[in-house]
């Protein structure tokens, strides 16, 4: 027995903007378009998994009670793991451990987030309560700031510059430009990313993600309903999951992502090696998370992150195809880019995704970085 | 337009022996009686070997910037007038790596592995407490 993801589906933006929606709409109708798509019936969902509802204060601290009810849904699986970006990755391995316990039939997992709308991104704002009163008392812009941290660190012990780094913001920028649903699609030049303001040292402002509403959903289920489906199922082969910290100052090692376990579990699941990847949807909150998890999953060794995201390694026609939308480089941000990561992965593994498909796409790797490198989830996913 | 203050920490009852030893001019960390090694930030179990057995100890104050960076926005409106500021995890004699502000004439002057050390003001939370460069 095994798991399937059945259905997927993207909310659409204008200028990065949903357009006439709440973060509990849009997730309502990406839900429909996501079960339609799998060709099953709304009323069989019984496993509900969702995190975030940014900007959403009192209800948004039970998500999953206030998704549930507005969806007219009485789950008898809910999930919700917030561990940031990568949340969305954990909850595809949670979900597939629920349905292969037959703890659920159906599982929907669902994002959405208006904050470039209501212009309510901002993690600086909280009160310094608890252990982070040692830490956002100190003025670090967040979340940069403590990405800028490890960028240096890195940096100062592998010699990569920021010539090196500004490679990968090159490549989602020529990704986004095949991608009619990116916010970001002029092409851009290393002397492009370099020239655009510094916000924290060594990252510049085209360093860092951008900041968009955005909508998603995934539905879920067991392989014994593959005849019964709509779309093209693909198979979850494996998923890892790695958590190590919430403050920057905690972190083991700024140099290492925790990557290199929740991809090691993911690969050795699906009895797998990176070589065997097609396509990898990385999380990019900013151009240095690429890197660490590039090496941490082991598309590259120790230290050698920079020279292998130059000479168009991971920019369309190069050897590793990686977020092939554009990324939250140049597609969208939408504060947890975690479920649009899988959204592609589907896409690109069922042949869907027009001028930016990677031909003949058998093995996805997908991996979810939430926090300040806190946490990562990684999901491994293939056709038949 | 008044000036807006920086976010304050909400002290707490593990917090407040820390903050009110930065007023005093120390850096108050704790050590494991099982483990022996240091802890920041306080806590009630040993993070590293999970035994009961933290106690406070009044570090040296020293150490070296691990990592570094320049905040050239605000972290809010607070921290408006010290833009460009110098934010870098500092690696402590004792162990313990935290975060915090240096204080340089010019940002330019910072890199990794220079040393520093805590210079107190007597003031109340976010501005107890800076970094300065130490001569070696």
């Amino acid at each position: 027995m095994g798991v399937v993801i059945a259905g997927v589906a993207e909310a659409p933006l204008v200028d990065g903007r949903l357009v006439g929606e709440t973060v509990l709409s849009v997730q309502a109708r990406c839900a429909r378009a996501a079960l339609d798509d799998a060709g099953i019936a709304f009323g069989e969902v019984d496993g509900l998994l969702t995190a975030g509802m940014w900007g959403v204060p009192g209800i948004g601290q039970m998500p999953g009670l206030a998704l549930a009810e507005y969806l007219g849904l009485e789950p008898r699986f809910l999930d919700t793991t917030n561990t940031g970006g990568s949340s969305f990755e954990a909850h595809v391995g949670h979900a597939a451990m629920a349905l292969e316990a037959g703890r659920c039939d159906v599982a929907l997992i669902t994002y959405g987030s208006t904050q470039r709308s209501l212009r309510s991104r901002s993690t600086g704002g909280n009160p310094p309560v608890l252990s982070a009163q040692y830490e956002t008392v100190w003025g670090l812009l967040a979340p940069p700031g403590a990405y800028a941290l490890a960028a240096r660190r890195y940096m100062d012990t592998y010699g990569m510059t920021s010539a090196q780094l500004a490679e990968v913001a090159v490549a989602a920028r020529a990704w986004a430009a095949r991608n009619p649903a990116a916010m970001m699609r002029e092409p851009i030049t290393v002397d492009d990313v370099l020239a655009s303001p510094m916000i924290s040292d060594p990252l510049h402002q085209l360093d860092c993600c951008l900041v968009t509403d955005g909508g998603a959903a995934v539905v879920l289920c067991r392989d014994d309903r593959v005849p019964d489906l709509r779309s093209r199922p693909v198979r979850v082969a494996g998923w890892g999951e790695r958590h190590t910290h919430i403050h920057i100052a905690r972190m083991p090692d700024l140099t290492r992502s925790s990557a290199e376990h929740s991809g090691g579990d993911a690969l050795a699941m699906a009895g797998l090696d990176v070589a065997d990847v097609d396509v990898a949807q990385l999380y990019d909150s900013f151009t240095i998370t690429v890197v660490l998890a590039l090496e941490a999953l082991g598309f590259c060794g120790r230290g050698e992150g920079g020279d292998f995201v130059g000479g168009g390694r991971i920019a369309p026609g190069g050897s590793l195809p990686l977020n092939t939308t554009g990324g939250g480089l140049s597609y969208c941000h939408p504060g947890m880019l975690g479920l649009l990561l899988l959204v592609e992965a589907v896409r690109q593994l069922r042949g869907e995704c027009g001028d930016r498909q990677v031909a003949g796409a058998e093995v996805a790797l997908v991996n979810g970085t939430g926090g300040v490198l806190s946490s990562n989830a990684t999901c491994v996913l293939t056709n038949g | 337009m008044a000036e807006e203050a920086k976010p304050q920490p909400v002290e707490d009852d593990e917090s407040a022996p820390f903050w009110a030893a930065c007023r005093e001019g120390r850096l108050l960390l704790q050590r494991c009686g099982a483990c022996g090694k240091a802890v920041f930030y306080p806590r009630s179990i040993c993070p590293h070997c999970h035994a009961d057995a933290l106690g406070p100890e009044t570090g040296s104050g020293r150490g070296t910037i691990h990592s570094w960076t320049v905040s050239r926005r605000p972290a809010g409106p607070g921290w408006a007038d010290e833009v460009p500021y110098v934010v870098a995890l500092v690696d402590l004699e004792e162990g313990p790596r935290l975060l915090g502000v240096v204080e340089v004439d010019d940002p330019d002057e910072v890199r990794t592995g220079l040393a520093v050390e805590a210079d107190f003001r007597g003031d109340d939370g976010p501005t107890a407490l800076r970094w300065r460069l130490r001569q070696p």
